[in-house]
Protein backbone atom coordinates (compact mmCIF):
# COMPACT_ATOMS: atom_id res chain seq x y z
CA UNK A 1 0.00 0.00 0.00
CA UNK A 2 2.88 2.40 0.88
CA UNK A 3 4.15 1.53 -2.47
CA UNK A 4 1.23 2.81 -4.83
CA UNK A 5 0.89 5.84 -2.26
CA UNK A 6 4.41 6.71 -2.66
CA UNK A 7 4.53 5.83 -6.59
CA UNK A 8 1.19 8.02 -7.19
CA UNK A 9 2.59 10.94 -5.62
CA UNK A 10 6.08 10.79 -7.36
CA UNK A 11 3.90 10.77 -10.62
CA UNK A 12 1.97 13.41 -9.76
CA UNK A 13 5.11 15.23 -8.72
CA UNK A 14 7.11 14.41 -12.04
CA UNK A 15 3.96 15.75 -13.72
CA UNK A 16 5.16 19.18 -13.94
CA UNK A 17 8.18 18.24 -16.25
CA UNK A 18 5.89 16.67 -18.61
CA UNK A 19 3.91 19.16 -18.79
CA UNK A 20 6.78 22.15 -18.98
CA UNK A 21 8.23 19.92 -21.60
CA UNK A 22 4.91 19.67 -23.79
CA UNK A 23 5.03 23.49 -24.22
CA UNK A 24 8.36 23.19 -26.05
CA UNK A 25 8.72 19.71 -27.88
CA UNK A 26 5.02 19.31 -28.58
CA UNK A 27 3.33 22.30 -29.15
CA UNK A 28 6.34 24.67 -30.03
CA UNK A 29 7.94 21.30 -31.86
CA UNK A 30 11.45 21.63 -31.04
CA UNK A 31 13.88 19.88 -28.34
CA UNK A 32 14.55 21.93 -25.82
CA UNK A 33 17.37 20.74 -24.11
CA UNK A 34 18.45 23.37 -21.84
CA UNK A 35 15.53 21.37 -19.18
CA UNK A 36 18.40 18.81 -17.84
CA UNK A 37 20.18 21.80 -16.61
CA UNK A 38 17.49 24.25 -15.37
CA UNK A 39 16.03 21.37 -13.41
CA UNK A 40 19.25 20.90 -10.87
CA UNK A 41 19.08 24.80 -11.21
CA UNK A 42 15.72 24.93 -9.59
CA UNK A 43 16.78 22.67 -6.75
CA UNK A 44 20.30 24.13 -5.97
CA UNK A 45 18.46 27.68 -5.86
CA UNK A 46 15.72 26.64 -3.69
CA UNK A 47 18.16 23.96 -1.47
CA UNK A 48 20.70 27.20 -0.73
CA UNK A 49 17.91 29.48 -0.28
CA UNK A 50 16.13 27.58 2.36
CA UNK A 51 19.45 26.31 4.22
CA UNK A 52 20.17 29.96 4.49
CA UNK A 53 17.01 30.27 6.64
CA UNK A 54 14.25 31.50 3.68
CA UNK A 55 10.87 30.29 3.65
CA UNK A 56 10.22 27.35 1.50
CA UNK A 57 7.54 28.55 -0.48
CA UNK A 58 9.65 32.14 -1.47
CA UNK A 59 12.75 29.32 -2.77
CA UNK A 60 10.81 27.71 -4.72
CA UNK A 61 9.38 30.71 -6.27
CA UNK A 62 13.15 32.02 -6.73
CA UNK A 63 13.55 28.57 -8.16
CA UNK A 64 10.62 29.26 -10.78
CA UNK A 65 12.47 32.80 -11.96
CA UNK A 66 16.04 31.65 -12.53
CA UNK A 67 14.49 29.15 -14.43
CA UNK A 68 12.80 31.39 -16.66
CA UNK A 69 15.91 33.53 -16.72
CA UNK A 70 18.04 30.07 -18.26
CA UNK A 71 15.48 29.75 -20.81
CA UNK A 72 15.22 33.50 -21.61
CA UNK A 73 19.08 32.86 -22.46
CA UNK A 74 18.51 29.87 -24.68
CA UNK A 75 15.80 31.69 -26.30
CA UNK A 76 17.97 34.82 -27.01
CA UNK A 77 20.57 32.60 -28.51
CA UNK A 78 17.98 30.66 -30.92
CA UNK A 79 15.90 33.92 -32.02
CA UNK A 80 18.53 36.19 -31.73
CA UNK A 81 21.97 34.66 -32.24
CA UNK A 82 20.65 32.37 -34.68
CA UNK A 83 22.20 29.27 -33.00
CA UNK A 84 20.32 26.25 -33.64
CA UNK A 85 17.87 25.10 -31.15
CA UNK A 86 19.65 21.75 -30.31
CA UNK A 87 23.04 23.73 -29.86
CA UNK A 88 21.61 26.73 -27.94
CA UNK A 89 19.65 24.50 -24.96
CA UNK A 90 23.14 22.34 -24.65
CA UNK A 91 25.00 25.84 -24.50
CA UNK A 92 22.91 26.40 -21.20
CA UNK A 93 22.52 22.95 -20.17
CA UNK A 94 26.69 23.16 -19.81
CA UNK A 95 27.02 26.22 -18.50
CA UNK A 96 24.04 25.83 -15.44
CA UNK A 97 26.36 22.68 -14.36
CA UNK A 98 28.93 25.57 -13.50
CA UNK A 99 26.34 27.70 -12.12
CA UNK A 100 24.76 25.10 -10.01
CA UNK A 101 27.67 24.18 -8.35
CA UNK A 102 28.95 27.89 -7.92
CA UNK A 103 25.47 28.22 -5.75
CA UNK A 104 25.51 24.97 -4.01
CA UNK A 105 28.80 24.83 -3.20
CA UNK A 106 28.96 21.14 -3.46
CA UNK A 107 28.11 18.76 -5.12
CA UNK A 108 25.15 17.82 -2.93
CA UNK A 109 23.48 20.06 0.01
CA UNK A 110 21.13 18.41 2.29
CA UNK A 111 17.95 19.96 3.69
CA UNK A 112 17.89 17.61 6.69
CA UNK A 113 16.28 19.60 9.78
CA UNK A 114 15.36 22.36 7.57
CA UNK A 115 11.46 23.45 6.80
CA UNK A 116 10.20 22.20 3.42
CA UNK A 117 7.45 23.02 1.23
CA UNK A 118 6.56 19.21 2.63
CA UNK A 119 7.22 19.96 6.61
CA UNK A 120 3.23 21.28 7.34
CA UNK A 121 1.57 17.93 6.05
CA UNK A 122 4.41 15.95 8.29
CA UNK A 123 1.15 14.68 10.37
CA UNK A 124 -0.11 12.97 7.30
CA UNK A 125 0.17 9.34 6.63
CA UNK A 126 3.56 8.17 4.87
CA UNK A 127 3.80 9.89 1.70
CA UNK A 128 0.46 11.21 1.42
CA UNK A 129 2.38 14.88 1.82
CA UNK A 130 4.03 13.90 -1.68
CA UNK A 131 0.36 13.27 -3.31
CA UNK A 132 -0.81 16.57 -1.59
CA UNK A 133 1.63 19.09 -2.81
CA UNK A 134 1.68 17.11 -6.04
CA UNK A 135 -1.82 17.29 -6.70
CA UNK A 136 -2.07 21.02 -5.70
CA UNK A 137 0.93 22.29 -7.99
CA UNK A 138 -0.21 19.94 -10.50
CA UNK A 139 -3.85 21.11 -10.56
CA UNK A 140 -2.40 24.82 -10.23
CA UNK A 141 -0.26 24.64 -12.86
CA UNK A 142 -2.60 22.73 -15.53
CA UNK A 143 -5.20 25.58 -15.00
CA UNK A 144 -2.73 28.28 -15.42
CA UNK A 145 -2.03 26.96 -18.79
CA UNK A 146 -5.33 26.23 -19.83
CA UNK A 147 -6.19 29.40 -19.67
CA UNK A 148 -3.04 30.87 -20.93
CA UNK A 149 -3.47 28.30 -23.99
CA UNK A 150 -7.43 29.52 -24.51
CA UNK A 151 -6.53 33.24 -24.19
CA UNK A 152 -5.37 35.28 -27.46
CA UNK A 153 -2.07 35.45 -26.52
CA UNK A 154 -1.82 31.36 -25.94
CA UNK A 155 -3.05 31.08 -29.18
CA UNK A 156 -0.72 32.83 -30.91
CA UNK A 157 1.34 30.93 -29.14
CA UNK A 158 -0.36 27.87 -30.80
CA UNK A 159 0.31 28.61 -33.95
CA UNK A 160 3.50 30.04 -34.12
CA UNK A 161 4.62 25.78 -33.36
CA UNK A 162 1.84 24.85 -35.90
CA UNK A 163 2.84 27.24 -38.53
CA UNK A 164 5.09 29.91 -38.24
CA UNK A 165 5.12 31.26 -41.81
CA UNK A 166 1.12 31.76 -41.18
CA UNK A 167 1.81 33.32 -37.57
CA UNK A 168 4.12 35.81 -39.25
CA UNK A 169 1.69 36.36 -42.18
CA UNK A 170 -1.16 37.88 -39.58
CA UNK A 171 1.15 40.09 -37.39
CA UNK A 172 2.43 37.60 -34.63
CA UNK A 173 6.04 37.90 -33.65
CA UNK A 174 7.45 34.54 -33.41
CA UNK A 175 10.52 35.21 -31.70
CA UNK A 176 8.46 36.74 -28.84
CA UNK A 177 6.03 33.33 -29.08
CA UNK A 178 9.44 31.47 -28.44
CA UNK A 179 10.92 33.38 -26.27
CA UNK A 180 8.09 33.13 -24.12
CA UNK A 181 7.60 29.22 -24.36
CA UNK A 182 11.15 28.91 -23.75
CA UNK A 183 10.90 31.19 -20.13
CA UNK A 184 7.72 28.92 -18.99
CA UNK A 185 8.65 26.12 -19.61
CA UNK A 186 12.34 26.45 -18.04
CA UNK A 187 10.77 28.13 -15.05
CA UNK A 188 8.23 25.23 -14.62
CA UNK A 189 11.20 22.79 -14.67
CA UNK A 190 13.53 24.64 -12.22
CA UNK A 191 9.85 24.69 -10.47
CA UNK A 192 9.50 21.07 -10.21
CA UNK A 193 13.65 20.24 -9.67
CA UNK A 194 12.52 22.74 -6.56
CA UNK A 195 9.89 20.46 -5.03
CA UNK A 196 11.39 17.26 -5.77
CA UNK A 197 14.65 18.23 -4.28
CA UNK A 198 12.95 19.34 -1.06
CA UNK A 199 10.93 16.12 -1.15
CA UNK A 200 14.26 13.89 -1.54
CA UNK A 201 15.54 15.58 1.39
CA UNK A 202 18.83 17.37 -0.55
CA UNK A 203 19.45 18.97 -4.01
CA UNK A 204 22.21 16.90 -5.98
CA UNK A 205 24.06 18.54 -9.24
CA UNK A 206 23.66 15.06 -11.14
CA UNK A 207 19.76 15.28 -10.76
CA UNK A 208 18.84 16.67 -14.03
CA UNK A 209 20.32 14.07 -15.94
CA UNK A 210 18.11 11.98 -18.21
CA UNK A 211 14.67 14.06 -17.09
CA UNK A 212 14.03 14.79 -20.68
CA UNK A 213 13.38 10.92 -21.25
CA UNK A 214 11.72 10.84 -17.88
CA UNK A 215 9.25 13.75 -18.79
CA UNK A 216 8.85 12.86 -22.26
CA UNK A 217 7.93 9.62 -21.38
CA UNK A 218 4.91 11.34 -19.49
CA UNK A 219 3.99 13.00 -22.58
CA UNK A 220 4.04 10.15 -24.64
CA UNK A 221 2.22 7.17 -22.50
CA UNK A 222 -0.16 10.17 -22.14
CA UNK A 223 -0.89 10.12 -25.80
CA UNK A 224 -0.60 6.46 -26.50
CA UNK A 225 -2.91 5.29 -23.42
CA UNK A 226 -5.61 8.20 -24.04
CA UNK A 227 -5.09 8.15 -28.16
CA UNK A 228 -7.20 11.71 -29.50
CA UNK A 229 -7.74 14.72 -27.02
CA UNK A 230 -8.30 18.29 -27.24
CA UNK A 231 -5.62 20.53 -25.93
CA UNK A 232 -6.85 20.47 -22.84
CA UNK A 233 -7.37 16.86 -22.64
CA UNK A 234 -3.47 16.26 -23.16
CA UNK A 235 -2.39 18.55 -20.51
CA UNK A 236 -4.62 16.10 -18.00
CA UNK A 237 -3.02 13.29 -20.11
CA UNK A 238 0.17 14.40 -19.11
CA UNK A 239 -0.07 13.92 -15.62
CA UNK A 240 -2.20 10.58 -15.97
CA UNK A 241 0.81 9.44 -18.23
CA UNK A 242 3.24 10.31 -15.54
CA UNK A 243 1.84 8.05 -13.02
CA UNK A 244 1.44 5.56 -15.34
CA UNK A 245 5.19 5.42 -16.32
CA UNK A 246 6.16 5.39 -12.17
CA UNK A 247 4.07 2.36 -11.78
CA UNK A 248 5.99 0.55 -14.86
CA UNK A 249 9.27 2.19 -13.32
CA UNK A 250 7.93 0.09 -10.04
CA UNK A 251 6.94 -3.17 -11.54
CA UNK A 252 10.64 -3.06 -13.13
CA UNK A 253 11.64 -2.66 -10.13
CA UNK A 254 10.03 -5.65 -8.17
CA UNK A 255 11.45 -7.75 -11.18
CA UNK A 256 14.70 -7.33 -9.48
CA UNK A 257 16.59 -4.60 -11.64
CA UNK A 258 18.85 -2.04 -9.52
CA UNK A 259 17.79 1.56 -9.43
CA UNK A 260 21.37 1.99 -11.27
CA UNK A 261 19.82 0.68 -14.28
CA UNK A 262 16.49 3.28 -14.27
CA UNK A 263 18.01 5.73 -17.15
CA UNK A 264 18.50 2.71 -19.26
CA UNK A 265 15.07 1.09 -18.65
CA UNK A 266 13.09 4.31 -19.42
CA UNK A 267 14.86 5.05 -22.29
CA UNK A 268 13.76 1.72 -23.80
CA UNK A 269 10.21 2.32 -22.27
CA UNK A 270 10.36 5.67 -24.21
CA UNK A 271 11.88 3.93 -27.63
CA UNK A 272 9.18 1.08 -27.33
CA UNK A 273 6.25 3.93 -26.58
CA UNK A 274 7.18 6.15 -29.68
CA UNK A 275 7.77 3.28 -32.33
CA UNK A 276 4.30 1.75 -31.11
CA UNK A 277 2.25 4.05 -33.54
CA UNK A 278 5.00 2.67 -36.43
CA UNK A 279 4.64 -1.21 -35.11
CA UNK A 280 1.51 -1.25 -34.43
CA UNK A 281 0.95 0.03 -38.59
CA UNK A 282 3.51 -2.79 -39.68
CA UNK A 283 2.09 -5.39 -37.60
CA UNK A 284 -1.21 -4.54 -38.80
CA UNK A 285 -2.68 -4.17 -35.28
CA UNK A 286 -4.89 -1.47 -36.23
CA UNK A 287 -6.89 -3.56 -38.54
CA UNK A 288 -7.01 -6.42 -35.80
CA UNK A 289 -8.49 -3.78 -33.26
CA UNK A 290 -10.97 -2.81 -35.61
CA UNK A 291 -11.96 -5.83 -36.91
CA UNK A 292 -11.88 -7.13 -33.49
CA UNK A 293 -14.72 -4.20 -32.28
CA UNK A 294 -17.21 -4.17 -35.17
CA UNK A 295 -19.85 -6.26 -35.84
CA UNK A 296 -19.95 -6.39 -39.83
CA UNK A 297 -18.92 -10.15 -41.24
CA UNK A 298 -18.51 -8.71 -44.90
CA UNK B 1 7.49 62.96 -55.37
CA UNK B 2 4.60 60.73 -54.26
CA UNK B 3 1.28 60.16 -55.91
CA UNK B 4 -1.37 60.97 -53.02
CA UNK B 5 -3.90 58.87 -54.34
CA UNK B 6 -2.09 56.09 -54.32
CA UNK B 7 -2.70 53.36 -51.63
CA UNK B 8 0.58 51.85 -52.62
CA UNK B 9 3.82 53.16 -53.84
CA UNK B 10 7.43 51.58 -55.08
CA UNK B 11 9.84 54.19 -55.75
CA UNK B 12 13.08 52.77 -58.20
CA UNK B 13 13.21 49.62 -55.47
CA UNK B 14 15.85 47.37 -56.27
CA UNK B 15 16.57 44.23 -54.48
CA UNK B 16 19.70 41.99 -55.13
CA UNK B 17 20.45 38.30 -54.20
CA UNK B 18 24.20 37.70 -52.81
CA UNK B 19 25.30 34.50 -53.65
CA UNK B 20 28.25 32.16 -52.17
CA UNK B 21 31.10 33.38 -54.73
CA UNK B 22 30.61 36.97 -54.38
CA UNK B 23 28.55 37.78 -57.42
CA UNK B 24 25.08 39.67 -57.42
CA UNK B 25 22.01 39.57 -59.06
CA UNK B 26 19.55 42.20 -59.24
CA UNK B 27 15.96 40.95 -58.95
CA UNK B 28 14.08 44.17 -58.88
CA UNK B 29 15.45 46.87 -61.20
CA UNK B 30 14.43 50.19 -60.42
CA UNK B 31 11.10 48.94 -59.97
CA UNK B 32 8.46 51.45 -59.93
CA UNK B 33 4.59 51.42 -59.37
CA UNK B 34 1.90 53.38 -58.32
CA UNK B 35 -1.36 51.00 -57.27
CA UNK B 36 -5.23 53.57 -56.83
CA UNK B 37 -7.21 52.56 -54.10
CA UNK B 38 -9.60 49.90 -55.20
CA UNK B 39 -7.32 48.60 -57.97
CA UNK B 40 -7.45 44.83 -58.80
CA UNK B 41 -4.24 44.13 -60.68
CA UNK B 42 -3.49 40.81 -61.98
CA UNK B 43 0.55 40.50 -62.57
CA UNK B 44 1.87 38.23 -65.01
CA UNK B 45 5.26 37.10 -65.58
CA UNK B 46 7.79 34.61 -66.84
CA UNK B 47 9.33 32.01 -63.83
CA UNK B 48 12.28 34.03 -62.32
CA UNK B 49 11.01 37.45 -63.78
CA UNK B 50 10.50 38.85 -60.25
CA UNK B 51 6.83 38.39 -59.40
CA UNK B 52 7.56 37.15 -56.05
CA UNK B 53 10.24 39.38 -55.30
CA UNK B 54 7.96 41.50 -55.96
CA UNK B 55 5.22 40.25 -53.85
CA UNK B 56 8.10 39.83 -50.50
CA UNK B 57 9.36 43.04 -50.76
CA UNK B 58 5.56 44.54 -50.57
CA UNK B 59 4.80 42.41 -47.54
CA UNK B 60 8.31 43.20 -45.92
CA UNK B 61 9.75 39.40 -45.60
CA UNK B 62 12.55 40.65 -48.17
CA UNK B 63 14.37 44.20 -47.87
CA UNK B 64 14.64 46.89 -50.67
CA UNK B 65 18.54 47.49 -51.20
CA UNK B 66 17.46 50.61 -52.44
CA UNK B 67 14.12 52.47 -52.83
CA UNK B 68 10.92 53.46 -51.51
CA UNK B 69 7.85 51.98 -50.48
CA UNK B 70 4.57 53.92 -49.66
CA UNK B 71 1.43 52.83 -48.18
CA UNK B 72 -0.77 55.85 -48.22
CA UNK B 73 1.45 58.07 -48.40
CA UNK B 74 3.81 57.12 -45.78
CA UNK B 75 7.26 55.40 -46.17
CA UNK B 76 7.06 51.84 -44.84
CA UNK B 77 10.62 51.22 -46.01
CA UNK B 78 11.83 50.40 -42.85
CA UNK B 79 8.43 48.79 -41.20
CA UNK B 80 8.88 45.16 -40.29
CA UNK B 81 6.78 42.39 -41.77
CA UNK B 82 5.08 42.21 -38.52
CA UNK B 83 3.93 45.54 -38.42
CA UNK B 84 2.76 45.81 -41.86
CA UNK B 85 0.01 42.74 -41.64
CA UNK B 86 -1.73 45.81 -39.51
CA UNK B 87 -2.94 46.62 -43.73
CA UNK B 88 -1.64 44.13 -45.69
CA UNK B 89 -2.73 40.46 -46.07
CA UNK B 90 -1.39 37.79 -48.21
CA UNK B 91 -2.61 34.39 -49.41
CA UNK B 92 -0.24 31.85 -50.76
CA UNK B 93 0.30 29.55 -53.67
CA UNK B 94 0.84 26.42 -51.32
CA UNK B 95 -2.74 25.59 -49.37
CA UNK B 96 -0.84 24.45 -46.45
CA UNK B 97 1.38 27.73 -45.97
CA UNK B 98 -2.34 30.21 -44.59
CA UNK B 99 -3.20 27.60 -42.19
CA UNK B 100 -2.44 26.18 -38.89
CA UNK B 101 -2.77 22.58 -39.37
CA UNK B 102 -3.71 21.47 -35.87
CA UNK B 103 -6.45 24.23 -35.13
CA UNK B 104 -9.88 24.06 -36.48
CA UNK B 105 -11.45 26.40 -38.86
CA UNK B 106 -12.78 28.50 -36.51
CA UNK B 107 -9.66 28.94 -34.55
CA UNK B 108 -8.04 29.87 -37.89
CA UNK B 109 -10.40 32.75 -38.85
CA UNK B 110 -10.47 34.04 -35.26
CA UNK B 111 -6.39 34.39 -35.40
CA UNK B 112 -7.05 36.27 -38.51
CA UNK B 113 -9.42 38.28 -37.14
CA UNK B 114 -6.86 39.70 -34.84
CA UNK B 115 -4.57 40.66 -38.00
CA UNK B 116 -2.22 42.98 -36.66
CA UNK B 117 -3.27 43.50 -33.58
CA UNK B 118 -1.80 43.01 -29.96
CA UNK B 119 -2.43 39.55 -28.71
CA UNK B 120 -3.25 39.84 -24.89
CA UNK B 121 -3.73 37.26 -22.48
CA UNK B 122 -7.46 37.66 -22.17
CA UNK B 123 -9.82 34.95 -23.04
CA UNK B 124 -10.39 34.66 -27.05
CA UNK B 125 -14.35 34.51 -26.81
CA UNK B 126 -14.46 31.94 -29.89
CA UNK B 127 -17.93 31.04 -29.18
CA UNK B 128 -19.45 34.40 -29.52
CA UNK B 129 -17.58 34.59 -32.92
CA UNK B 130 -19.37 31.25 -34.43
CA UNK B 131 -22.16 32.97 -35.75
CA UNK B 132 -20.59 35.32 -37.56
CA UNK B 133 -17.90 32.50 -39.20
CA UNK B 134 -20.59 30.51 -40.08
CA UNK B 135 -22.16 33.40 -41.80
CA UNK B 136 -18.61 33.86 -43.99
CA UNK B 137 -18.10 30.63 -44.77
CA UNK B 138 -21.59 30.11 -45.94
CA UNK B 139 -21.08 31.65 -49.38
CA UNK B 140 -18.07 29.96 -50.36
CA UNK B 141 -20.45 26.94 -51.17
CA UNK B 142 -17.98 24.06 -50.19
CA UNK B 143 -19.14 22.86 -46.52
CA UNK B 144 -16.65 24.94 -44.87
CA UNK B 145 -19.45 26.35 -42.83
CA UNK B 146 -20.18 22.40 -41.74
CA UNK B 147 -16.62 22.43 -40.96
CA UNK B 148 -16.01 25.05 -38.41
CA UNK B 149 -14.83 22.55 -35.95
CA UNK B 150 -12.86 20.71 -37.77
CA UNK B 151 -8.76 20.65 -37.58
CA UNK B 152 -8.01 22.15 -40.72
CA UNK B 153 -5.36 19.20 -41.74
CA UNK B 154 -8.46 17.11 -42.40
CA UNK B 155 -10.02 19.99 -45.32
CA UNK B 156 -9.71 19.76 -48.62
CA UNK B 157 -7.06 21.77 -50.32
CA UNK B 158 -9.59 23.62 -52.23
CA UNK B 159 -11.91 24.08 -48.58
CA UNK B 160 -8.17 24.94 -47.52
CA UNK B 161 -7.30 27.85 -50.05
CA UNK B 162 -11.14 28.81 -49.52
CA UNK B 163 -10.13 29.42 -45.46
CA UNK B 164 -6.72 31.08 -46.22
CA UNK B 165 -8.57 33.93 -48.85
CA UNK B 166 -11.19 34.28 -46.29
CA UNK B 167 -8.90 34.85 -43.31
CA UNK B 168 -7.09 36.97 -45.16
CA UNK B 169 -10.05 39.28 -46.09
CA UNK B 170 -11.75 39.06 -42.69
CA UNK B 171 -10.43 41.86 -41.44
CA UNK B 172 -10.72 44.15 -44.08
CA UNK B 173 -7.07 44.67 -45.68
CA UNK B 174 -5.80 48.15 -47.41
CA UNK B 175 -3.74 45.94 -49.79
CA UNK B 176 -4.32 42.03 -50.83
CA UNK B 177 -1.67 40.48 -52.05
CA UNK B 178 -2.51 36.66 -54.32
CA UNK B 179 0.48 34.86 -55.03
CA UNK B 180 -1.15 32.18 -57.45
CA UNK B 181 -4.03 31.13 -54.92
CA UNK B 182 -5.52 28.77 -56.88
CA UNK B 183 -2.73 27.50 -58.81
CA UNK B 184 -2.30 24.40 -56.63
CA UNK B 185 -6.25 23.67 -56.91
CA UNK B 186 -7.98 20.91 -59.61
CA UNK B 187 -9.49 23.41 -62.23
CA UNK B 188 -13.31 23.29 -61.54
CA UNK B 189 -12.01 24.19 -57.72
CA UNK B 190 -9.70 26.77 -58.64
CA UNK B 191 -12.21 28.38 -60.77
CA UNK B 192 -14.68 28.66 -58.19
CA UNK B 193 -12.63 29.98 -55.81
CA UNK B 194 -11.49 32.55 -58.51
CA UNK B 195 -14.85 33.22 -58.93
CA UNK B 196 -15.58 33.90 -54.98
CA UNK B 197 -12.38 35.94 -54.98
CA UNK B 198 -13.75 38.47 -57.77
CA UNK B 199 -17.26 38.75 -55.67
CA UNK B 200 -15.19 39.52 -52.18
CA UNK B 201 -12.86 42.24 -53.72
CA UNK B 202 -15.94 43.72 -55.66
CA UNK B 203 -17.90 43.78 -53.18
CA UNK B 204 -15.60 45.06 -50.37
CA UNK B 205 -13.57 47.41 -52.60
CA UNK B 206 -10.57 45.61 -51.81
CA UNK B 207 -7.30 46.54 -53.07
CA UNK B 208 -5.71 43.64 -54.81
CA UNK B 209 -2.95 42.03 -56.50
CA UNK B 210 -3.15 38.84 -57.99
CA UNK B 211 0.31 37.02 -59.45
CA UNK B 212 -1.26 34.14 -61.96
CA UNK B 213 -0.21 31.99 -64.22
CA UNK B 214 -3.67 31.36 -65.88
CA UNK B 215 -3.76 34.01 -68.81
CA UNK B 216 -7.26 33.94 -68.71
CA UNK B 217 -8.33 34.69 -65.08
CA UNK B 218 -5.28 37.37 -66.01
CA UNK B 219 -7.51 38.77 -68.60
CA UNK B 220 -10.95 38.14 -66.90
CA UNK B 221 -10.84 39.22 -63.65
CA UNK B 222 -9.47 42.74 -62.05
CA UNK B 223 -9.11 46.62 -64.22
CA UNK B 224 -5.50 46.56 -64.68
CA UNK B 225 -2.63 44.11 -66.06
CA UNK B 226 0.95 44.59 -65.02
CA UNK B 227 3.49 42.41 -67.09
CA UNK B 228 7.16 42.20 -64.66
CA UNK B 229 9.51 41.21 -67.02
CA UNK B 230 13.56 40.83 -66.06
CA UNK B 231 12.83 42.76 -62.71
CA UNK B 232 10.66 45.21 -63.56
CA UNK B 233 7.43 46.67 -65.01
CA UNK B 234 7.61 46.03 -68.92
CA UNK B 235 3.84 46.03 -69.70
CA UNK B 236 1.06 48.13 -67.64
CA UNK B 237 -2.09 48.21 -69.05
CA UNK B 238 -5.18 49.71 -67.76
CA UNK B 239 -8.84 48.95 -68.07
CA UNK B 240 -9.56 49.92 -71.68
CA UNK B 241 -6.50 48.86 -73.12
CA UNK B 242 -6.98 45.26 -70.77
CA UNK B 243 -10.42 45.22 -72.46
CA UNK B 244 -9.05 44.87 -76.07
CA UNK B 245 -6.57 42.50 -75.04
CA UNK B 246 -6.24 39.11 -75.76
CA UNK B 247 -5.16 36.50 -75.09
CA UNK B 248 -2.74 36.00 -78.67
CA UNK B 249 -1.32 39.12 -77.92
CA UNK B 250 -0.48 38.49 -74.34
CA UNK B 251 1.67 35.30 -75.47
CA UNK B 252 3.72 37.45 -77.96
CA UNK B 253 4.75 39.58 -75.17
CA UNK B 254 6.15 36.38 -73.46
CA UNK B 255 7.18 35.14 -76.84
CA UNK B 256 9.33 38.02 -77.29
CA UNK B 257 11.36 38.55 -74.19
CA UNK B 258 11.35 34.84 -73.31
Amino acid sequence: MNLIVSTIGQGLLWSILGIALFLTFRILNFPDMTVEGTFPLGAAIAVSLITHGVDPFIASLAAFVTGMLAGAITAFLYTKGRIPILLAGILVMTACLSVNLRIMGSANISLIGRQTIFSSLSQMPRYFDAIIVGLVSVTIVTLLLIYFLQSDLGQAFIVTGDNPTMARSIGINTDRMTILGLMVSNGLVALGGAIIAQNNGYADINMGIGIIVVALASIIIGEVVFGNLTMNQRLVAITLGSIIYRFVLLIVLQLGFSTNDLNLLSSILLAICLMLPRLSHLLHFDNLIKRGVSNSHD
Amino acid sequence: MTNTNAILSLKNVTVKVHSDNGSETEILKNFNLDVADGDFITVLGANGAGKSTFFNVIAGTLPADSGQIFHAGQDITSVSAEKRTAFLSRVFQDPKMGTSPRMTVAENLLLAAKRGEKRRLLPRHLSSKMADFKRITAPMGNKLDQRLNTATENLSGGQRQALSFLMATYKKPDILLLDEHTAALDPKTSAELMQKTAQRVNEDHLTCLMITHRMDDALKYGNRLIVIDNGAVSHDFNRDEKAALTKDKLFSFFDAEA
